[in-house]
């Protein structure tokens, strides 16, 4: 019988305890037994992001991370951001700057997106495609993607202000 | 167009938001492996680790001994019919000299690395995935076909044991008499051009969940695809089944650029995996799988010769095409005959002739992927072009302007007849003002004081163009049902399956100019069999032109219809009435009106009394758009690159497209389809590259070692847009879904070879990756010289 962990994990901030293989991959772990399907699953080798999610506020590939190394962490998905509204100001100037197509890649851009705005209110456009060369798109051509989060940038601000 | 007045237009030619977007960005969307049924199995494949082997013994003790593993599926293991029948030929032509289809689990010989031996069913993945390791084949090793121009060699090795020979189809293309043109003509020149495209890599792999039920011998398929129809089709065609024995469901769909809407084996297996457990069975291909079993692109080899007169006039292009098909040919020859019938482009090509072999070779088999074998042809055809600029030291663009179809000449006959079996007839499109829009606004003018400034500093500036002609909008038809339920509430239904292309959007906006609401007021059901009878899907770029006009066709009916009912219940004149707001109201007089509900709730009918007037019930209508021919798209590209002489490295500084796509319905999701397109012809051009070794086993099975374009790769594209309505449908539209990837090989491989001019470098082949490109350079490659 395959090896087994007990692990008590914080996603989008509820506690999960779980008794899983020592083998199963965060995304696994969230798709398959929390049902939280918004994180995708694009290559398992770490170089598409769509798997990106939040491990305690730092982006981490959820396909190269076993769920057992998430024990006492936290982990924040796709599904945490819009919170009671309908969608959060970098959603939302993704749909206004038409961000996504397809939208596999979506949930993953728009983690590693999160952190990178915390940390850069106020980048510059080559900062923004350095930091989106971590994530694969293969509809959109990028250019929307960076206008969206220039977009998001400059809203964050002002709502900041 | 529009019938009613809102305070914000929203129909055609609005660029509202989307549809589909607030549930994919709260990571609420439903991709196939997002479904998950009660009492669910895995399954995982055993592919053979050969290109070409013969299959002897096959051991499923040790795998069907782990605990958790529910069966192991082998050729023998399949029902009759899938033992009996290959996976069908979906388009068949006399010119395939043979036909060589896969089973659904290789019989006794495997022709391609990661051809499917066994499938494997267990509680999960992990376990299939195991389980499948503890599968024990004896392969017995055959000699494999790695290259399709060695291929057609005396003594090449046989891709399929038993055959004749590699050669799986031959045909000719003609216009007017090329040899006897070329005979005097004041200059010839030949290329040899290479050319490798390689594969859709979608970012959602593919995947399907079958359910079987034994009650009624049915089966409901879920299948991440380009067209569900199609797909019940071959199952059809496989099993024989009766209709309603059969649903095919497609849900969100992460991309699919072609090869999505094939057919595959795995659809079949995991069908009769479920029907044999009378467990639901779901099966999603992992990235490595990708890489080995979803089809591909690749390789070309075009030997071209072009005539033409003193002023650099085209008398004609002849030569000879060798396209690779890999092991198998499941869309016939549908990929080099798209290829070979796009060459003459937007040129006028008097005589034109092509020998066109299509090969097999022991490779996952090649299918259209987005641009579908256009890119090769247009990237052909503007290397000759701008070879005669080269030898007659006359501008790149010059050339094409002497050659270039005028608009008074449309519809212009080019003489050859396209895979939809009509003869090759633009219908409308002004070539040289696209071009001359895409040079003014890529500064053509200005170009040469950049690059000799940038010379100046020991940077190696280049620019290079590309046009293309594209035939769009594909029959046969695509079905739409425009509904007024007896709530109001109204949808529209398609066969016409997206996968990014955003249908939800743009159907909505089209059937609203009609019905008098607002976009938001109707819901778009795509990919279902159990909802539209026929259907074809998404592919191509011909949703635009051939759901669009269903729906709008359908649209008008049900308007029509709402009309005829209202001015009963009204005591009217239908002419007096409209649309406007969910109601039918008197023109004169707005508040005299009548819902869409009262109407709806009239046409379904009252128990037990006769349907009033002659009506057929339902306020509804189905319509298939018939287009009678392609509509053909075009678009002139302008890339102005840098090239890194230590490294190879090429920076695109700036690119231009000017297209026409005729009446754009959402021009925010037609910009989004053409950068989106762009950015894969960069790739195409610079980057992605799939290797095999002598025995054609796969070298490039992850996103490692195959590189796809990244944010820092795409420039920001400038667009021009042009709009020439097609005459050829109501709406005036042609696709857009291709245009942006088809010429941006040509123009990135012109603008290299430009910037690398001063040292004699001529490129005859993409993509051209960084250490070929020092390769070129030889003892020029700065690394080298200094």
């Amino acid at each position: 019988m395959a090896d087994t962990r007990t692990i008590a994990v914080t996603i989008n901030g509820t506690v999960h305890n779980a008794t899983v293989e020592t083998r199963m991959t965060l995304v696994d772990f969230l798709r398959h037994e929390l049902k939280l399907t918004g994180t995708h699953v694009g290559c398992e080798h770490g170089v598409c992001g769509a798997c990106t999610v939040l491990v305690n506020g730092v982006s981490a590939r959820a396909c190269l991370m076993l769920v057992v190394q998430c024990d006492g962490q936290r982990v924040a998905t796709v599904e945490s951001l819009a919170g009671d509204r309908k969608l959060n100001v970098l959603q939302q100037s993704f749909q206004d700057n038409h961000g996504l197509q397809c939208g596999f890649c979506t949930p993953g851009m728009l983690m590693t997106l999160t952190e990178f705005l915390r940390d850069h209110p106020e980048p510059s456009e080559a900062q923004v495609r350095e930091v989106l060369s971590g994530n694969l798109c293969r509809c959109t051509g990028y250019q929307s993607i960076v206008d969206a989060t220039l977009d998001a940038a400059k809203k964050m601000r002002e709502a900041a202000r | 167009m529009s019938t009613h007045v809102n305070e914000q237009h929203t129909g055609f030619g609005a660029s509202v938001k989307r549809k589909e977007d607030p549930a994919l960005l709260r990571g609420e969307g439903r991709f196939i492996d997002d479904i998950h049924l009660p009492q669910m199995l895995h399954a995982a494949f055993v592919r053979s680790p050969y290109a070409h082997a013969r299959i002897g013994n096959i051991d499923k003790s040790a795998a069907l001994a782990l605990p958790g593993v529910h069966a192991v599926l082998t050729h023998a293991d399949l029902p009759q019919a899938a033992r009996d029948n290959t996976l069908p030929l979906l388009v068949p032509h006399p010119a395939i000299k043979l036909v060589k289809l896969p089973y659904a689990l290789a019989k006794d010989e495997t022709c391609y690395a990661g051809e499917p031996v066994a499938c494997v069913v267990a509680d999960s993945r992990y376990l299939a995935e195991d389980a499948a390791q503890l599968v024990g084949v004896d392969y017995e090793p055959l000699p494999a076909v790695n290259d399709c121009r060695a291929a057609l060699d005396d003594g090449a090795p046989l891709a399929h044991l038993g055959a004749e020979s590699n050669i799986a189809a031959r045909f000719p293309l003609k216009v007017g008499d090329a040899d006897k043109a070329f005979v005097g003509a004041a200059h010839v020149f030949r290329e040899k051009i290479y050319q490798h495209r390689g594969g859709p890599f979608f970012m959602e792999c593919r995947g399907i969940i079958a359910e079987y039920d034994a009650h009624g011998d049915a089966y409901t398929l879920h299948v991440a695809s380009q067209g569900p129809h199609r797909i019940k089709r071959s199952m059809m065609e496989v099993f024989g089944f009766g209709d309603h024995q059969i649903r095919v469901v497609t849900p969100d769909v992460g991309g699919g650029f072609g090869p999505k809407g094939s057919f595959y084996p795995e659809y079949i297996d995991v069908a009769a995996a479920a029907a044999l457990l009378r467990r639901p069975v779901k099966w999603i291909e992992d990235r490595r799988e990708n890489f080995l079993c979803t089809h591909q692109e690749r390789d070309q080899y075009w030997d071209m010769e072009i005539a033409v007169d003193a002023n650099a006039k085209i008398i004609g292009v002849r030569g000879q095409l060798i396209h690779e098909t890999g092991a198998y040919v499941p869309w016939g020859i549908v990929l080099p005959w798209i290829t070979a019938t796009t060459v003459p482009g937007p040129y006028v090509v008097p005589h034109f002739k092509l020998d066109v072999i299509s090969v097999f070779t022991n490779k996952i088999q090649t299918t259209p992927v987005r641009g579908a074998g256009r890119p090769e042809a247009v990237t052909t055809m503007e290397r000759l072009m701008d070879r005669v600029a080269r030898e007659l030291k006359l501008d790149r663009a010059e050339v094409r302007r002497r050659n270039f179809i005028q608009p008074e000449q449309m519809p212009y006959k080019v003489g050859i007849i396209f895979r939809d079996g009509r003869p090759v007839t633009y219908d409308s499109g002004d070539y040289p003002a696209c071009l001359d829009a895409a040079l003014k606004k890529s500064d053509y003018d200005g170009f040469a004081q950049r690059q000799a400034a940038a010379r100046a500093q020991g940077r190696y500036l280049g620019i290079g163009m590309a046009n293309a002609v594209e035939a769009t909008g594909l029959g046969p038809y695509e079905s739409a049902t425009v509904r007024v339920a007896t709530s109001g509430k109204i949808t529209v239904y398609t066969g016409a399956t997206p996968q990014g292309q955003s249908h939800k959007t743009t159907l909505a906006q089209i059937a609203s100019d009609q019905l008098g609401v607002d976009f938001d007021d109707i819901e778009v059901v795509t990919g279902d069999t159990s909802v539209n009878a026929l259907g074809m899907g998404t592919f191509a770029a011909r949703s635009a032109v051939t759901a669009g006009n269903s729906v709008h066709v359908a649209a008008l009916e049900v308007a029509a219809k709402a009309k005829k009912i209202a001015a009963g219940m009204m005591e009217c004149l239908e002419d007096d009435l409209e649309l406007a707001d969910g109601f039918v109201r008197l023109k004169s007089a707005p508040d005299v009106k009548k819902s869409l509900r009262e109407i709806s709730v009239r046409a379904f009918g009252m128990p037990g009394f006769s349907m009033a007037g002659g009506l057929t019930p339902g306020l509804e209508h189905t319509a298939h758009f018939l287009p009678d021919q392609s509509a053909y798209s075009n678009g002139a590209h302008v890339a102005e690159v840098e090239v890194d002489i230590e490294t190879g490295e090429v920076k695109i500084l700036r690119y231009t497209v000017a297209h026409d796509c005729g009446r754009v319905i959402n021009p925010m999701v037609v910009d989004g389809q053409v950068v989106g397109g762009v950015a894969h012809g960069v790739g195409n051009a610079l980057y992605e590259q799939l290797m095999f070794d002598d025995n054609a086993q796969p070298l490039t099975t992850n996103f490692g070692e195959y590189l796809l374009p990244m944010a820092t790769d795409v420039p920001r594209v400038d667009l021009v847009h042009l709009e020439t309505p097609s005459p050829l449908n109501p709406l005036g539209v042609k696709g857009a879904g291709e245009g942006g990837t088809i010429s941006a090989i040509g123009a990135i491989i012109s603008a290299v070879e430009n910037a690398l001019a001063p040292f004699d470098v001529k490129i005859a082949e993409a993509p051209i990756t960084p250490q070929r490109i020092v390769e070129l350079l030889g003892d020029h490659a700065w690394g080298r010289t200094r």
